[in-house]
C-alpha cells in the first residue's frame, strides 16, 4: 500500500468506521444470544452430564448390583464402592461414594453401568458450603435419583435409539 | 537325547518327550491354547473340547489335551480350521451360560470371560430357553451358582484324585447333567477350597468373600501360612488396608498349587470384635486403656519387681508355636537376658524327659516333595490329613503310586488313602506295638537293637501285623518313619521317640517329625526351649518347660499369643497357675474375658498378615514374609514390642531397626546347622501309670490357634468339633454309659457334662475329648485319667 493511501485512510478514520459498522449491525439487526441467567437457561442435550444419581426400578428396588465397573473405569478415581451379600442373597452396595471434587464428569460411569443405575442428570446448579458437601453418598445419590426419575427416564428414552 | 520326538507347532520345531500331550508341549513353548477342563494337576478328561487344534493329516480337529505327540506331528493352533472349531465350541459353551457377569464373583478373573473375549461371538444365536440348575448347599466355605457351570468336571476330578473324597459328582446326562453332591451335604474335605481356584467359571466361589470385592481392586502380597509346619505359600489379597481373601501361591516344592482350607479361610478371624486395639493395664479391678509407653513401663516394672523379690528363676515365658523366628529369638533373648531360662513353645507337650536328646529342631527327615517318592512309611500317632493337610496330600500321592503306608494310632482316623496296616491301640500300648515291629526288624535284618530298648523288645508280642509292617519298611528302598503331632503330645513321647529311632535305624528308613504349629522348627532354632539357646546350644542349667512353669507356678509369666484354656496341655493347671502368678503379661492380638481375669498387662501384637518375619518349615526352609497390611489401631508387630521391651530393661543388643536385621543375626548364629532327626536311643525313664480310662485330647483341625478359632466360616464347617466324648462300645459298656447321650466327665477336680458318641474308631479304655474347643477348656491334661459317668 502506498504511503498516500495509508495517509488518507488514517485521516478519515476509515478503519474505525468499518469496525463500528459491525457493532451497529449487531445492535440493530442481529438476534441477541445472551441469556439472562438465572432467569433464562440454555437448552441442554439429553446426553448432558451433570450431577450423578442412582436410579431405582419402578418397584422401588435399587438398580445397582455392585458390579464395580464404574469404580474401575473412573479415570479420576472418584468412586468408592463397598459391597456385600444382602440378607435376600442379592449383591448390593453398602457404600457408594462419589467425590464430586474429584469427578471430571466424563460420563464413563454411566457408560459402563450394565443396569443403567448410575446416571448423570441434567442438574448443574449445586454447590457445597462445607467440606464433605460434595461427597455424594449412596443415600444422597438415591435421593437425587428418586427426585428426578421422570427427567432421567425421559432423557434416557430420547437417547435410546443411539445406544 | 535320541528318544525325543520332533514336532512342529505353528511352524516352530520342537523336541518333546514321548507321551507329552500337545497342550503341554504348546504351553512349554508359549503357544496359548484355550482350555477349560484341562488342568496340569488333574487327570485328562477332554470333555470341554475348547482346546481343539488342527493337526496335519488329521481329518478333524483334535483336543490338544488328550492327544499325545507323535514323531513328525505338525500342529496348528491358529489355523482357520482350529479357530473355527474353537469358536464353535465357545458358542456351544455359552448357550447355557447366564449373562450375569456383573454380579458374578468370578468376573474379572474368569477363564470363560477371558476366552469368550477371544473366541466368542458378540451375540447369541440361541433362541430357546436357557438351562437353570437348582442351587446345592456345599457348606460354609463354598458358594454355588450351578447355572454357570460348564461341566468341565475339574471339581469332580479334584475330589476323586486330590482330596480323596467322592463328594462331588455329575449325575444326569446332557441337558440334565449337573455337578452336585450325591447327598445334600457340606463338602467335608480339608482341601475343599481349592475347587474355587479350579473352577474356570463362577459356579464355585468363596462364600466368605462372596460379593465383597473384585479381583482387579486387590493387590496381592505374598505370605506364609501361619497354621501348620508345611509353610504353604500364600497370596494375601489386600484392598484399602484390609485382607480380602487368601489364595495359594504356587510353589512346587511345598504346596504345589493347593492350599488347605485352614490357611485359606483363617483370615476371616482377623477382624473380630475382640481384637485388641490399645495396650491395657489392670489397676485394682478395672482395666484402663493406656499408651504403649505407660504399658511397657508398667510391664517392665512389674517383671522387675518379681525378679527382685523372688529371683529371675520365677520369670517364665510361654509362646504359641506360630510365632515368627524373630519373635522367638527376641523373646528368648529377653528372658535369658533377665537371667531366666524358662521359655517354651511346646504348650501341648507332656513328656519332656528326653528333651536333652532331641534333634536340633523337629525336621521331616526329607523334603516335603520327597514324601511322594516314598515306597513305605510308618505313621506314629499322626493324623496328617487334618493336622498337616498338604503333607497328607504328598503321602496320599505316594500311596496311590503303591507306597505301603501303615499307622500306629490311638484312633482309627478317617484317612483318605489306603493304609496298608493300621494298629489302633491305647496310647500307653503304642510302645508295645512299636517294640514288636522293632523286634521283627531286628530278626529280619540281623542287626542288634540298642541295649537301652532290649527289655522293651523282649516284652513285645509279635503278631502278623507287626511282621507285615516291618517287612514293608525293610523291602522298600525309600521308607520313612514319621512321628506325628498326636504322638508329640502324648505323655510317653520319650519311649515312642526312642522306638521310632530304633525302627528307623533297623529298617534303614528316614525319621521325621510332624510338629504342631507353623514354626516349631524356628522355635527350636531360635532357642525358645528351656534347655537350649539359639542354634541348639545347650544351656548349663535347663529352665522350666511349659508344663513345669505352670505346674510350679512361676511368679511372673509372659504369654506370647497364648490362650492357656485352649492352647495348653493342661488348661486346669494353667489357669490355676495364672491366677496364682503375681504378674502376668499377655501379648496377644485378641483379648478375652478369661485373659482380663488373670493378666496384669495386655499388649496388642499384630497377628498373621500384619507382621513381618520368618517361618522355618518342617523341611528346614526359611521363608520370610512382610506385613501385608498395616497393624490395626495401636497393635504393633511382635518383634518391635520385644525390641522396645528389651530397651526398657536396658538389655544389650536390642537395637534392631527391622525384622530382617534380627533374621540376619539368627542367620549368622545358626550357620552350618544340619537337620538331623536321629537321636541317641535312651532307656525310657518315665512310664506313665495306666488309668482305667484315659482321655485322648486330640486337637481338631480348626482349634489349633486363636486365629483359626475365630474364623467363623471354619467354625461352621463339619471339621470344627464341639466338646464331646467319643469312645467305643466296649469301653462304654464297661462304664455303663452305652445308651447315655450325655455324660458327666470329671478330670482334675473339674467336671462338665458333654454329649457322648459311640465310635468304633477309638481304642479300648480311651475316651476322645477334643482339646482346644469350647466346653473342654476347664478340663485337665490332654492325656490324663478321666472319669465318665452317666448323667
Amino acid at each position: 500500500m502506498s504511503n498516500t493511501a495509508r495517509f488518507v485512510r488514517s485521516l478519515f478514520l476509515l478503519e474505525l468506521f468499518k469496525g463500528l459498522s459491525v457493532t451497529l449491525r449487531h445492535m440493530l439487526f442481529v438476534r441477541k444470544v445472551t441469556l439472562q441467567y438465572p432467569e433464562e437457561k440454555a437448552p441442554i442435550s439429553p446426553r448432558f452430564r451433570g450431577l450423578h444419581a442412582l436410579r431405582r426400578y419402578p418397584n422401588g428396588e435399587e438398580r445397582c448390583i455392585a458390579c464395580k465397573l464404574c469404580e474401575v473405569v473412573c479415570p479420576a478415581l472418584a468412586i468408592t464402592i463397598e459391597s456385600e451379600q444382602r440378607a435376600d442373597g442379592t449383591r448390593r452396595t453398602t457404600r457408594y461414594d462419589i467425590d464430586l471434587t474429584k469427578c471430571i464428569f466424563c460420563g464413563y460411569c454411566e457408560e459402563s453401568c450394565p443396569v443403567d443405575s448410575i446416571v448423570e442428570t441434567h442438574i448443574y446448579e449445586y454447590h457445597g458450603e462445607q467440606r464433605g458437601d460434595l461427597m455424594m453418598t449412596k443415600e444422597k445419590l438415591l435421593a437425587v435419583g428418586d427426585k428426578y426419575e421422570a427427567q432421567i427416564a425421559a432423557a434416557r428414552s430420547q437417547d435410546a435409539r443411539y445406544r | 537325547m535320541t528318544d525325543l520326538l520332533n514336532i512342529e507347532i505353528n511352524g516352530v520345531r520342537l523336541q518333546v518327550k514321548p507321551g507329552t500331550m500337545v497342550i503341554e508341549a504348546a504351553d512349554d513353548a508359549g503357544f496359548v491354547i484355550p482350555r477349560f477342563c484341562y488342568h496340569k494337576k488333574l487327570s485328562i478328561a477332554a470333555n470341554c473340547r475348547m482346546c481343539l487344534v488342527d493337526v496335519e493329516k488329521a481329518a478333524k480337529p483334535v483336543p490338544a489335551c488328550a492327544t499325545p505327540v507323535t514323531e513328525g506331528m505338525k500342529v496348528y493352533t491358529k489355523s482357520v480350521k482350529a479357530i473355527e472349531a474353537q469358536k464353535s465350541v465357545m458358542e456351544f459353551l455359552l448357550i447355557n451360560h447366564p449373562l450375569d457377569c456383573p454380579i458374578c464373583d468370578q468376573g474379572g478373573e474368569c477363564e470363560l470371560q477371558d476366552i469368550a473375549m477371544g473366541f466368542g461371538k458378540d451375540a447369541s444365536r440361541f433362541r430357546e430357553t436357557k438351562r437353570v440348575v437348582r442351587e446345592k448347599y456345599l457348606g460354609p466355605l463354598i458358594s454355588t451358582d450351578m447355572t454357570r457351570c460348564i461341566h468341565c468336571t475339574r471339581c469332580v476330578r479334584f475330589g476323586r484324585e486330590i482330596a480323596g473324597v467322592m463328594e462331588l459328582g455329575a449325575p444326569g446326562r446332557g441337558e440334565h447333567m449337573a455337578i452336585e453332591t450325591y447327598m445334600e451335604s457340606a463338602v467335608g474335605s480339608e482341601l475343599s477350597g481349592n475347587v474355587i481356584d479350579l473352577c474356570p467359571v463362577g459356579a464355585l466361589t468363596s462364600k466368605p468373600y462372596r460379593y465383597t470385592g473384585r479381583p482387579w481392586e486387590n493387590t496381592a502380597a505374598t505370605a506364609i501360612s501361619p497354621h501348620d509346619c508345611v509353610g504353604s505359600n500364600l497370596k494375601v489379597e489386600v484392598r484399602r488396608n484390609q485382607v480380602m481373601r487368601v489364595l495359594p501361591h504356587e510353589n512346587e516344592a511345598i504346596n504345589e498349587v493347593w492350599l488347605a482350607d485352614r490357611d485359606r479361610y483363617s483370615y476371616t478371624g482377623l477382624h473380630t470384635a475382640d481384637r485388641l486395639q490399645q495396650p491395657m493395664i489392670k489397676q485394682g479391678e478395672t482395666w484402663r486403656e493406656v499408651d504403649w509407653e505407660t504399658a511397657l513401663t508398667y510391664a517392665s516394672e512389674g517383671m522387675r519387681r518379681v525378679i527382685a523379690s523372688h529371683g529371675a528363676a520365677q520369670l517364665g515365658a510361654l509362646s504359641n508355636p506360630n510365632a515368627t523366628l524373630e519373635e522367638f529369638y527376641l523373646l528368648q533373648k529377653l528372658v535369658r537376658g533377665l537371667g531366666s531360662h524358662n521359655i517354651d513353645h511346646r504348650l501341648r507337650q507332656l513328656d519332656f524327659s528326653d528333651q536333652a536328646h532331641a534333634p536340633v529342631y523337629p525336621h521331616l527327615g526329607q523334603s516335603i516333595a520327597a514324601l511322594e517318592e516314598l515306597q513305605a512309611g510308618l505313621l506314629i500317632g499322626a493324623y496328617p490329613r487334618k493336622d498337616q493337610p498338604l503333607i497328607n496330600h504328598r503321602l496320599r500321592k505316594a500311596a496311590k503310586r503303591g507306597a505301603k503306608i501303615s499307622a500306629v494310632n490311638t484312633i482309627d482316623y478317617d484317612v483318605n488313602f489306603t493304609l496298608t496296616n493300621t494298629v489302633v491301640t491305647h496310647p500307653f500300648d503304642m510302645p508295645l506295638h512299636l517294640a514288636a515291629i522293632a523286634k521283627v526288624l531286628a530278626e529280619q535284618t540281623g542287626k542288634t537293637p540298642p541295649a537301652a530298648v532290649q527289655t522293651l523288645l523282649a516284652a513285645a508280642k509279635v503278631e502278623e501285623l507287626h511282621r507285615q509292617i516291618a517287612t514293608q519298611l525293610t523291602q522298600a528302598e525309600r521308607s520313612t518313619v514319621l512321628i506325628g503331632t498326636q504322638a508329640l503330645a502324648q505323655p510317653n513321647l520319650a519311649v515312642l521317640r526312642n522306638l521310632a529311632n530304633v525302627i528307623a535305624d533297623l529298617s534303614n528308613s528316614s525319621l521325621g517329625y510332624l510338629p504342631e504349629g507353623a514354626n516349631a522348627a524356628g522355635a527350636w532354632l531360635a532357642g525358645a526351649v528351656p534347655h537350649r539357646t539359639t542354634a541348639g546350644r545347650t544351656v548349663p542349667a535347663a529352665g522350666k518347660s511349659a508344663l513345669q512353669m505352670l505346674d510350679t507356678s512361676c511368679k511372673a509369666l509372659v504369654l506370647w499369643n497364648v490362650e492357656p484354656e485352649y492352647d495348653c496341655a493342661d488348661p486346669a493347671t494353667a489357669m490355676t497357675a495364672l491366677q496364682a502368678a503375681e504378674f502376668v503379661v499377655a501379648l496377644t492380638p485378641f483379648v478375652t474375658d478369661t485373659m482380663r481375669g488373670y493378666a496384669d498387662v495386655i499388649l496388642p501384637i499384630s497377628p498373621f498378615a500384619e507382621t513381618s518375619g520368618t517361618f522355618v518349615n518342617v523341611e528346614g526352609r526359611w521363608q520370610s514374609f512382610t506385613a501385608s497390611v498395616k497393624s490395626l489401631a495401636e497393635s504393633r508387630p511382635g518383634w518391635k514390642v520385644l525390641r522396645v521391651l528389651g530397651n526398657f530393661f536396658k538389655l544389650d543388643g536390642f537395637e534392631y531397626l527391622s525384622s530382617e536385621e534380627v533374621r540376619s543375626e539368627i542367620d549368622t548364629l545358626t550357620v552350618g546347622i544340619i537337620p538331623q532327626t536321629r537321636s541317641e536311643v535312651q532307656a525310657p525313664s518315665n512310664t506313665p501309670q495306666r488309668p482305667s480310662l484315659l482321655r485322648i485330647g486330640h486337637v481338631p483341625i480348626y482349634a489349633v490357634d486363636n486365629l483359626v478359632r475365630r474364623a467363623q466360616p471354619l467354625q461352621q464347617s463339619n471339621d470344627a468339633l464341639q466338646a464331646m466324648v467319643a469312645m467305643n462300645a466296649h469301653t462304654a459298656d464297661k462304664l455303663g454309659v452305652r445308651h447315655a447321650t450325655q455324660v458327666r466327665v470329671s478330670q482334675a477336680g473339674q467336671s462338665v457334662t458333654l454329649p457322648l458318641y459311640i465310635e468304633a474308631s477309638v481304642a479300648d479304655d480311651c475316651a476322645v475329648i477334643p482339646a482346644g474347643v469350647v466346653g473342654s477348656e476347664r478340663l485337665g491334661t490332654g492325656y490324663g485319667s478321666i472319669d465318665v459317668k452317666a448323667v
